[in-house]
């Protein structure tokens, strides 16, 4: 501890706010505390005074934004005409909750200054707080690491979260568990934190099983729907197959190093061997790892079900933050994915083919949220293809955009959703608030959602001058590059060279992209252009959200719209260059060199056409979708016929969750119920020990009944022979 | 002498063993406890003796106060038996059975 202490004391960053970098997840941690012992009390007392108290028990006291999540299951509406029972505490959850979060980012800046300040830092600030595991050769410190990498996360993080919280509390503010919602996502922030910060793998392990458990927690938050219940339970074993992996990784690499610490790892890397099996091998269990929390293939399932949890919930965990762990973890150990070619190409190979085809599936989703769930697995495909080929600030730069623009999405939806909720609530209507084909023209009804959703569209189809447009480009444009030298288009992949392989992804990239923005535009057309399609009684209530959640949005849309100066190409020099890259040096810098080459430079003509062809393909994806998709011939939900064809396929996306139902999970009921219940639980267990058992004391018991005749002159017998053999057994040992 | 003892106490002993294996009235059987114990009380005697020692006869004043005791708790036993069974044949006493 205090040689730990001595070498901190060195560090650039040792006398400035950085000291306090333990505080970042304890101040949330602190609201939890707080929000949780609120939530323990009841919504409200029933008594005399209480005029809801008569007829309506707590069960019935749906919310505005319950009952407003509730679209897809028919009749799920049936009790949202109840008085609305706000929590008695409210006011103490809506400071609480964003304060501490506000604090933690204020606390999260200070920090940055101060890094920024100090000059030249190439090597990490670690802080240790005391010794967790200390068994044998394992030596596991809780410490938190801060760089450049894990600055840009606290950033994300705080910042995007704070938005978020505000936006919760007009969002949230009317369900009886309000503060239970609040205590759970300061939870997660907490967690999310401690995720990025962890000095090691255990550490960040701890923080990414912390954030799994919210997010059970939070899609599960209306756990009253079975629906919903059972949303949860599936993220949350789908993420087990990832943290499986994630654990053998682990395993694997203090079997062979004998250490977890990033730094320590970093530095005896080399000792596996460049490309050997075992690297590889390492590698891949941690991109299973993150294919299950970050939702790729095959393991991308769980995440269109999490949408069953509060939209807030949806923006912070399930777009901007959780779900780009897998990035991060990637990101973080590039050192270890530099020495494989073969696993980066892999990652690089799922992440395409995820985006591909996550963006098929949102092609032909009604439901908004869906549409942004397939999207947000898009993107996320998008960022591992930039890890993958080793651009990790590519990667990076497109997480942090990605947080802007799908944050903003998901809040704006959510505040459509509100409004249509809203609307249908007060003409007592059980529509789908979050079926498109409920909406349309929505635009004359929430101007500034309409205004803001639009910037976050084109950000994320990638027009120029919106962030999403230089995140992805930088993404393509690094697999295009790795495709033509470098140790990726050297290696070969399942007997591929690496180089054609790369270039195939460019293409579905490409193809990606056009279809990013078709999908993205037809949602925006259906939902805020053409004739309106919610019913005439309800569009006279139907109207913009309150400021406290129109304000968060307006932010994000400013974030959104400028984030691509943050790390703008050396093609297009509008101000300061790779302003990211550069922070992100010390940090991926070797890794990232290790797999592109030297000479790595890009040939400016090749990089001008290449940005051309992308924003070609993005402006052709909108244009198609406006020429071909007529919102005016679009009709209400009850009203629809189902699709056919092909286009059924994609609205039933693939059928992907019925062939595991009948491939894993079926199968696995089965054999549980067939084998381990009937055959060995109650064949061998029950029938064979259990009452088995008994029948053999019973058995002895019947002999020994037998033994006692009653017959004096039996037992008499019994005792002479008895005594006879024991005077034997002296007599004649 | 003390051969002579001994072997008149096993003699004793095992007439008493026999009569209770055999036999099925209760008094008879009664009686032949008795006789072992006097068998070993004879023993007890003879080994006294022949060691010089007062251990083995304290220990013969026991049993026979014991014995005492235990005859007059049997025989009671025996005539509750008796009213109610209106016999002392063990063969018909075998309440007590598993």
């Amino acid at each position: 501890m205090l040689q730990d202490l001595a070498a901190v004391d060195t560090h650039p960053l040792a006398a400035t706010a950085a000291r306090y970098v333990g505080l970042l997840p304890l101040l949330p941690l602190a609201g939890f505390l707080v929000n949780g012992a609120l939530s323990l009390i009841p919504a409200y007392k029933p008594g005399p005074s209480d005029p809801s108290a008569a007829g309506h028990g707590d069960e019935h006291a749906a919310t505005s934004a319950h009952a407003a999540e509730h679209g897809e299951q028919d009749g799920a509406h049936g009790d949202d005409h109840h008085e609305v029972a706000r929590h008695k505490y409210a006011g103490i959850t809506s400071v609480v909750g964003p304060l501490v979060l506000a604090l933690s980012f204020g606390l999260a800046v200070a920090i940055w200054l101060a890094m920024a300040g100090a000059d030249e830092m190439k090597t990490p600030y670690v802080q240790t707080f005391f010794d967790w595991m200390v068994t044998g050769d394992l030596k596991i410190s809780w410490a938190f690491q801060l760089d450049q990498l894990s600055m840009i996360m606290v950033l994300v993080i705080t910042g995007v979260g704070t938005l978020i919280h505000i936006f919760s509390i007009g969002y949230m503010r009317d369900d009886p568990g309000y503060p239970r919602f609040f205590a759970y996502l300061n939870l997660f922030v907490a967690f999310m934190l401690v995720l990025v910060l962890g000095a090691n793998y255990p550490v960040m392990f701890v923080g990414w099983e912390g954030v799994g458990l919210c997010s059970y927690l939070l899609i599960g938050f209306w756990f009253s729907e079975k629906a919903n219940a059972d949303a949860g339970k599936k993220a949350f074993i789908v993420n087990r197959i990832g943290d499986f992996g994630f654990l053998i990784a682990m395993f694997l690499l203090f079997a062979n190093l004998g250490t977890l610490d990033f730094t320590s790892v970093a530095a005896a890397a080399p000792s596996l061997g460049y490309n050997s099996a075992l690297v590889t091998t390492i590698c891949l269990f941690f991109f299973l790892g993150c294919a299950g929390k970050s939702a790729q293939l095959p393991l991308y399932v769980w995440l269109p079900d999490a949408m069953a949890g509060p939209t807030p919930v949806s923006a912070l965990i399930h777009a901007a933050t959780m779900v780009t762990a897998g990035v991060y973890l990637i990101a973080r150990s590039g050192f270890l994915f530099a020495m494989s070619p073969t696993a980066c190409i892999t990652v690089a190979v799922v992440g395409t083919l995820t985006a591909l085809f996550a963006a098929t599936i949102g092609l032909k989703q009604w439901d908004i949220k869906k549409v942004l769930a397939y999207s947000t697995i898009s993107q996320l495909g998008y960022m591992f293809m930039g890890v993958g080929t080793g651009a990790y600030a590519a990667g990076m730069f497109h997480l942090v955009t990605h947080a802007f623009f799908k944050a903003l999405l998901f809040l704006g939806s959510g505040s459509v959703i509100f409004a249509m909720h809203r609307a249908y609530h007060h003409t007592g209507s059980h529509e789908d608030a979050q079926d498109m084909r409920n909406m349309g023209g929505l635009r004359k009804y929430m101007p500034v959602t309409f205004v803001l959703m639009w910037i976050a569209t084109l950000a994320i189809a990638g027009v120029p001058p919106f962030s999403g447009f230089f995140s992805k480009d930088g993404i393509l444009g690094a697999v295009f590059a790795r495709a033509q030298h470098g140790a990726l288009a050297e290696a070969t992949w399942l007997g591929m060279p690496g180089s054609t392989v790369l270039y195939v992804l460019y293409a579905l990239g490409l193809l990606t992209a056009f279809l990013t923005a078709i999908y993205m535009t037809r949602m925006m057309l259906y939902t805020f252009h053409g004739p309106n399609r919610t019913g005439v009684a309800e569009q006279a209530h139907l109207r913009e959200a309150p400021w406290s959640m129109t304000g968060p949005l307006v932010v994000l849309g400013v974030l959104s719209a400028f984030g691509g100066w943050l790390n703008l190409p050396t093609a297009i020099p509008i101000g300061p260059i790779a302003v990211l890259e550069k922070w992100l040096e010390p940090v991926v810098g070797a890794a990232t060199a290790s797999i592109s080459g030297v000479g790595g430079e890009e040939v400016m003509s090749t990089e001008y056409v290449l940005i051309g062809v992308a924003v070609l393909i993005a402006l052709l994806g909108i244009a198609f979708a406006v020429i071909r998709l007529k919102p005016a011939a679009v009709v209400p939900a009850r009203d629809a016929v189902p699709s056919r064809g092909f286009e059924h396929v994609l609205e039933e996306k693939y059928y992907v969750d019925e062939i595991y139902d009948d491939a894993i999970v079926k199968p696995i009921v089965a054999g549980s119920r067939n084998i381990l219940w009937t055959g060995i639980d109650r064949g061998i267990i029950d029938s064979l020990f259990v009452n088995g058992s008994a029948v053999l004391v019973r058995g002895f018991g019947w002999v020994g009944s037998q033994l006692q005749s009653g017959e004096t002159g039996a037992y008499a017998w019994a005792i002479a022979i008895g005594a006879l053999a024991v005077l034997g057994a002296f007599t004649f040992r | 002498m003390i051969a002579e003892a001994l072997f008149f106490s096993a003699v004793l002993f095992t007439i008493g063993v026999v009569g209770v294996l055999t036999r099925r009235n209760a008094i008879i059987i009664f009686m032949c406890v008795e006789l072992m114990l006097n068998a070993v009380n004879l023993s007890f005697i003879a080994l006294s003796r022949l060691h010089g020692s007062a251990n083995g006869q304290v220990f013969v004043l026991f049993v026979m106060t014991i014995a005492a005791a235990e005859a007059a708790v049997g025989l009671a036993i025996i005539i509750s038996i008796f009213r109610h069974h209106k016999s002392v044949d063990l063969r018909n006493i075998n309440l007590l059975k598993g």
